[in-house]
């Protein structure tokens, strides 16, 4: 008798779901689905607003990641602008969205996902979490935290506030940057940089450790997508999108922002809030593809950054072509720590980062914008139309986690294919399950603006719609 | 004409205080370092006692009075504070908020706000009642600013000033109760209003978000009221 499996809430992720699995009649596993069942609507609301309230109004879409939101609802409100913003505020722009990626990459990396890299995926629940990392690895909870701490000032000195600063505002920034600010940055980040290549070279000798899981963690062939700058290095706040194939052959490039809904569909699902967008031009489900920092790295030519540039050079021996396991989202993540630091001190020592010019004013020109940024989750993209008054008639969101919503479901699928074995579930196991969801690192407060609670539940379905195991943990 | 001012005197929490009869309240409080919350009061607009913010204990009077819009009489006894009157202050913020749609996060007034701050001063901290989250109109036909019901108090400062200051009377008040709205002419948009002079004097007497310029972000906007200072300043040197 075939049975169905519930993982109900998924932990340490940033927001709730639940994970099925799907046994057959001999008790091995025939699909497994991961579903959001949030709903929150920001689409709708949005709408009747005026468009200067955006980046404020769709920040609040998450607590992790709302400079994420600030970018892409800025850029779309420029385009509505049509203005082209001064260099300066560009610049600054880039530097609070990188201190937003560092802050949030260490959130996943050291507060979610290395309890399992450290502690082993089997180590008992009550220990495999930050708090069981700090007493058992006391340094690598004291770098993760100082990492996260450095992104989250890096926001609080620049815009104001560490969650939900208002400073991006269509043209550009409302103020300008401080010498101050500039100088505390700069002091603080050959600290950083030694953390993340202490952290980098530890885990380089230690994700080998791991084979099973980088070789049953969402490891299949699909197209990467992301931001490309106009020389094709990785870029997170501007550029052009291109996508690539498990080859890494481009696929397409060049795609301007306006030009999204070209190549990009959506998909809804009957059983979660989350949408699945497609690659249009290969239609459901074949279109699957992945962002964030694994696609980051396999569509970018270039990383711009030299002691990045150099982790990038062992990343790429990884495969001959796209790296595609999942499991090496951690390992991208870290290099774009890496990046980010030494991004940021480039930015910060350009001549005219002090400018005071860092905003472009105009009333509404145009009735449509796209913005198009890098959230840490991947490509994040806000797209409005104002009436003449730049009042919002239409908003839609498409959110890194949306992108992944087919490649997490493929993922789960085939790590709970090889590690579910019967109808009763071994906690390591569970644990494998949604650590593969881990490594795409969602958020899924963004990707269906939820509202409410929605824990993991793990459950056994059988071919009868009958429940016959389920794992549901507190959040 | 009016009878000349005279000299009386008060009692305002236990304190005597020296007043003339064409006083408020308010004023006598004011010149004596007395402090009494107001919201829809500004100095050098009449007072309309519209919000109920400013009300006092008067002895010998059941009903409470709104301090900016009673006058001082010989040997009144005024409480301005008490937990009577903050209970009702408390619950006239609460009503204001529930009655419209005051999201303080992605406001263009955040942080600059009179009812924010009213709501901090009176300790109101979360709703007794449910929100009325009402549908309301945000016009943004004016070249240069946008007018938000979500966020209007009835306040009338905005009529007030348009019609006492700038002599233009372009605001008034629709329908009644909690239907009651602000409108630009004969409810016209206000981008098509023929008697708007768009001098911005509305805009920057408006205690919230509901009249702002155009074009700011949130918690951008930063009203400005010297000009009444120094109207008022002109009008007290000429009489």
């Amino acid at each position: 008798m075939s049975r169905t499996i519930l993982i109900d809430p998924v932990t340490r992720i940033e927001g709730h779901s639940k994970i099925t699995i799907y046994l057959n009649d001999a008790g091995e596993v025939r699909d497994a689905r991961f579903h959001v069942t949030q709903f929150r609507g920001f689409e709708k609301f949005c709408e009747g607003r005026p468009y200067t309230e955006m980046p404020a109004l769709t920040a609040r879409t998450c607590g992790i990641c709302p400079i994420s939101h600030l970018m892409a609802a800025a850029k779309a409100c420029d385009e509505i602008l049509a203005v082209r913003i001064p260099e300066t505020a560009a610049m600054l722009r880039r530097i609070l969205n990188l201190g937003q990626i560092i802050q949030s990459h260490a959130l996943s990396f050291f507060h979610l996902s290395s309890p399992d890299l450290l502690l082993g995926m089997d180590a008992p629940p009550e220990q495999r979490n930050i708090l069981g990392l700090a007493a058992s690895h006391p340094e690598m909870a004291r770098d993760g935290i100082w990492l996260r701490k450095f992104g989250q000032q890096v926001i609080e000195k620049m815009a104001g506030k560490r969650i939900h600063p208002a400073w991006v505002v269509p043209g550009g920034v409302g103020s300008p940057l401080s010498p101050e600010t500039r100088d505390w940055m700069l002091g603080q980040i050959p600290e950083g940089i030694k953390i993340i290549q202490r952290v980098l070279e530890w885990y380089k000798t230690t994700y080998s450790q791991f084979t099973e899981e980088i070789e049953y963690f969402a490891n299949f062939p699909s197209l990467f997508m992301g931001l490309v700058s106009d020389d094709d290095y990785l870029e997170h706040y501007d550029g052009t999108l291109r996508v690539v194939d498990e080859r890494r052959k481009v696929v397409a490039e060049g795609i301007l922002p306006s030009e999204y809904q070209d190549y990009i569909s959506e998909y809804v699902e009957p059983d979660s809030y989350l949408k699945s967008p497609y690659y249009k031009l290969m239609g459901y489900p074949e279109g699957i593809y992945r962002v964030g920092p694994l696609a980051r790295l396999n569509v970018a030519d270039r990383i711009g950054a030299p002691l990045a540039a150099v982790e990038l050079f062992t990343f790429r021996k990884l495969s001959k072509g796209s790296v595609l396991s999942s499991f090496h989202y951690h390992y991208a993540r870290l290099i774009e720590i890496l990046y980010g630091f030494e991004r940021i001190e480039q930015l910060l020592n350009d001549p005219d980062i002090l400018s005071e010019h860092v905003r472009a004013h105009a009333g509404p020109n145009r009735g449509e914008g796209v913005g198009m940024s890098e959230a840490p989750r991947g490509m994040l993209l806000h797209h409005y139309k104002v009436d003449r008054n730049g009042l919002i008639t239409w908003a839609n969101l498409i959110i890194a986690t949306g992108h992944n919503n087919l490649a997490m479901n493929r993922g789960i699928a085939q790590a709970a294919k090889h590690y579910v074995k019967g109808d009763k579930i071994k906690e390591g196991a569970l644990n494998r399950v949604e650590a593969v969801i881990r490594c795409y690192d969602p958020c899924l407060s963004c990707s269906t603006h939820a509202f409410g609670e929605m824990p993991l539940l793990l459950q056994l379905v059988a071919p009868d719609g009958k429940v016959l195991d389920e794992t549901a943990r507190a959040i | 004409m009016s009878a000349p001012a005279r000299v009386i005197t008060l009692h305002i929490d236990d304190r005597e205080v020296g007043a003339h009869t064409d006083q408020t309240i308010l004023d006598v409080a004011r010149e004596n370092g007395i402090f009494i919350p107001t919201l829809c009061h500004l100095k050098g607009l009449t007072p309309i006692g519209a919000c109920r913010i400013c009300l006092v204990e008067v002895a010998g009077f059941n009903k409470l009075l709104p301090a900016c819009a009673t006058k001082v009489t010989d040997g009144m006894r005024v409480v301005t504070h008490s937990e009577r009157l903050d209970r009702y202050r408390r619950r006239v913020v609460e009503f204001l908020f529930a009655s419209g749609n005051h999201v303080c996060s992605v406001c263009v007034s955040n942080n600059n706000c009179e009812l924010q701050s009213m709501a901090q001063l009176t300790g109101m901290t979360h709703l007794t009642m449910p929100y009325r989250y009402p549908r309301l109109r945000v016009d943004a036909s004016h070249e240069r600013f946008v007018q938000d019901d979500n966020r209007c108090i009835l306040c009338q400062r905005c009529v007030r000033v348009c019609d006492e200051i700038e002599g233009a009377h372009t605001w008034d008040v629709m329908g009644r109760g909690i239907e009651a709205r602000v409108i630009t002419d004969l409810n016209e948009p206000w981008g098509e209003s023929s008697t708007c002079t768009s001098c911005g004097k509305c805009v920057h007497v408006c205690p919230t978000g509901a009249l702002s310029i155009k074009g700011t972000a949130a918690a951008e906007m930063k009203k400005k009221t010297h000009f009444l200072a120094q109207y008022w300043t002109l009008k007290e040197d000429r009489s």
